[in-house]
């Protein structure tokens, strides 16, 4: 990313760099390591409370004197930890796959289609899912009993499904917008229907922003510890987020090093894909930006 | 009478009639079906519906035999709401019908001949492909996110408390506007709620803009032409964004706890203990810090992203005129990137008015206010609201703050995303 931009004062062409630029050049870089320590410290101190022997986070230096890797050890071989993980890896996947199917579809109609009522539907639905969630539980409690989805993987699935929805669509919409609209009508010319427009020509093109939408369709229900802590009854169902938390908050609820050990676990497989997927991430966010 | 009125007249009468008199035969049976069964299975579901959300249950809950038995009124509101919600998709259905039959007239009248069952898909399949796309997302709409508002705003207009009117041991009642009035009236409701939404309105204020210039800034330094290895530097600044938001939370709420990790690095230095999160302000000030280090990377992401948009052009014409660093800062870069992230500015901050996580698990709102009411010091109104159900079980209340919350949020919101690519200039792009 060559970005000509407002940091840089020395002009290209002169090739021997001057003293006061050199100096200008090494205090930017003291910044970016002073930040690159605040970022790590916490990470860090994780990391080496969960190699720490023993119970309790306190007071252990940021690199442990005799590391240990009991801790993971006893994560799968005496705790809950690997069920939770199938668990939240079930909901999630689950979650991904539905939502990237759904919000694209609607946000092909929401692109392509013109009809009555089409941009103010898509306000209402992005005003309404910003509606504080706290008491609406309740009401999904209720729903989902009704259902008879009560402490069951699918019923998480379909709130966090039905949630993502109104946001996601109308980023997808922004990305679809900008594909040209003369590949549908020559596709149209040969014969092919909505349908396979939308699967052949819309699709491939997008690809960025469904990795994005389908990436944070993950992450929202890994990461999520209200909704399962409330639909969620019986333990083999349980989820990371609930199990972690329940570790390391009240009064008797003292498992810090094994708490560091799951949270590394949990974090591990989330900042890979982000690492892998950097690229997309930075497109996906400014999809729906106004243009600058 | 024309065929095609007279048509949608009989199946407004009853559906599938009008579709039958003009012989078509695939479409009539299957909205007469569609209406016996209702008649037939559904009366007696939605009569106990409407008395429940009427009524709200006559019996709290009592024992026969040793079999627990009486109404739920919170319970029968949901399922009230419910069947009000599902009669709405019948009348839309019926409304269809009556439609179609006028179609159905008029096109027997113009000679042509019904549809058959494999025609009529192909035909929905082909014309209304947009309404079939977007059943998923409606149906999800309506039960999934309209549903518990509609219950949130109906709680706001009932006695719904504890001790005194909850279920199932208790019935609860309509009571009309009587919550509103006690808000504005009632001197311990009232102060709570100045106060926590002034620390709301700060909180979210700062939040959202040391993130955003913080991101700004970490944009620029990592996107300077001097700097090499960029992409190690967006991979390690990156990685707050990447860890699970309430676990790093977690972890910062174990490292400023009295005991934690900064207290002992203080220690060792010979510094004394600090109250990190004991007290009022210094709760505070660890709050705006921490969720800078949480959203900060939000913004360098998005800022990396329109900081490579900006045409180079500009740059090369300010250095022929010769700028300073800071002229071309100000004039070029800073109004490029507000004017295209503005709207993500305003829905960041409506995003942190309702930032649940970040002041519940670093704080659980603490320390202790006296002077108000089930409010700690760094409650912000959406933690308050919590506190207010899961603790003391005002729930009528927390709606009433809710539904304030609500109208707050949806009209910053609405004026944020009404001014995004996604809603404008959508059909200037070909």
């Amino acid at each position: 990313m060559t970005t000509n931009i407002a940091m840089e004062n020395a002009p290209k062409k002169k090739k021997r760099k001057s003293l006061g630029s050199r100096l200008g050049t090494t205090f930017l870089y003291a910044i970016l390591i002073v930040q690159t320590i605040i970022v790590l410290v916490p990470v860090i101190w994780i990391v080496g409370s969960s190699m720490n022997p023993g119970n309790s986070l306190y007071g252990s230096s940021l690199i442990p004197k005799n590391p240990t890797f009991a801790h993971y050890i006893e994560l799968f071989t005496k705790t809950d930890f690997p069920i939770w993980y199938m668990n939240t890896l079930k909901i999630a996947t689950l979650t991904m796959i539905f939502s990237v199917i759904f919000i694209t579809m609607t946000a092909y109609v929401m692109s392509r289609f013109r009809f009555k009522g089409r941009k103010q539907g898509l306000m209402i639905m992005l005003i309404l899912q910003m509606f504080p969630t706290i008491l609406s539980m309740t009401a999904l409690y209720v729903l989902l009993w009704q259902m008879n989805l009560l402490n069951n993987h699918w019923g998480l699935v379909l709130i966090y499904v039905g949630g993502g929805i109104p946001y996601n669509t109308w980023l997808v919409k922004g990305y679809f917008d900008g594909i040209p609209r003369s590949l549908d009508e020559a596709g149209r010319i040969d014969g092919a229907s909505n349908l396979t427009i939308f699967r052949k020509i819309i699709l491939p093109l997008a690809k960025p922003i469904i990795t994005f939408v389908a990436l944070t369709s993950f992450t929202g229900p890994w990461m999520d510890f209200l909704l399962p802590r409330l639909l969620i009854r019986s333990a083999e169902n349980k989820t990371l987020a609930v199990g972690l938390y329940e570790w390391v908050t009240g009064q008797q609820n003292t498992k810090f090093t094994l708490f560091a050990a799951g949270a590394i676990l949990v974090a591990i497989p989330i900042i890979i894909l982000f690492a892998y997927l950097q690229k997309n991430i930075v497109e996906g966010l400014s999809s729906g930006a106004s243009k600058g | 009478m024309k065929r095609g009125k007279k048509s949608a007249l009989l199946s407004a009468l009853f559906m599938g009639l009008g579709q039958l008199y003009n012989k078509d035969y695939v479409k009539g049976i299957f909205f007469a079906a569609l209406e016996a069964f209702l008649l037939i299975f559904t009366i007696p579901y939605f009569q106990k519906a409407m008395w429940g959300l009427i009524t709200l249950g006559e019996r709290p809950l009592y024992y026969q035999n040793g079999i627990a038995k009486g109404d739920h009124s919170l319970i029968l509101m949901i399922q009230g709401i419910i069947a009000v919600l599902l009669l709405f998709i019948i009348i839309l259905v019926y409304l269809i019908n009556i439609k179609d039959a006028r179609s159905v007239g008029n096109a027997y009248e113009a000679g042509q001949k019904p549809l058959g069952l494999a025609a009529i898909v192909k035909h929905i399949w082909e014309k209304y492909f947009h309404f079939v796309m977007l059943t998923p997302a409606m149906l999800s709409l309506i039960f999934i996110t309209l549903l518990p508002i509609l219950v949130t705003v109906s709680i706001a207009f009932t006695n719904y408390s504890g001790p005194n009117h909850l279920p199932p041991a208790k019935l609860v009642d309509w009571v009309g506007i009587e919550n509103f009035k006690d808000l504005a009236g009632l001197k311990m409701w009232n102060t709570t709620f100045l106060g926590v939404a002034k620390w709301t309105i700060i909180w979210a204020t700062l939040a959202t803009v040391t993130n955003y210039f913080a991101g700004l800034f970490l944009a620029l330094l990592v996107n300077a032409n001097k700097i090499k290895f960029k992409k190690l530097w967006r991979g390690i600044f990156i990685i707050p964004y990447a860890i699970p938001g309430f676990l790093s939370l977690l972890v910062m709420r174990l490292m400023f706890s009295g005991p934690g990790a900064i207290n002992g690095f203080l220690a060792s230095l010979g510094i004394e203990k600090i109250a990190w999160l004991s007290d009022p302000l210094l709760a505070k000030t660890v709050i705006i810090l921490v969720n800078l280090w949480l959203g900060a990377p939000y913004f360098m992401v998005l800022m990396s992203g329109v900081l490579t948009n900006i045409s180079k052009s500009l740059y090369e014409a300010a250095d022929i005129d010769g700028a300073s660093a800071w002229h071309k800062f100000t004039k070029i870069t800073l109004p490029m990137v507000l004017f295209s992230t503005a709207p993500y500015l305003i829905l960041s901050f409506a995003h942190n008015l309702n930032n649940f996580n970040n002041i519940y698990i670093l704080t659980d709102g603490n320390p202790v206010n006296a002077a108000f009411k089930y409010a700690g010091h760094t409650d912000i109104l959406i933690t308050w609201i919590f506190k207010m159900t899961y603790d003391q079980y005002k729930y009528h209340m927390a709606s009433v703050i809710t539904i304030i919350i609500f109208l707050i949020v949806a009209s910053i919101s609405a004026f944020a995303f009404s001014r995004t690519k996604s809603f404008n200039e959508e059909d200037m792009i070909q």
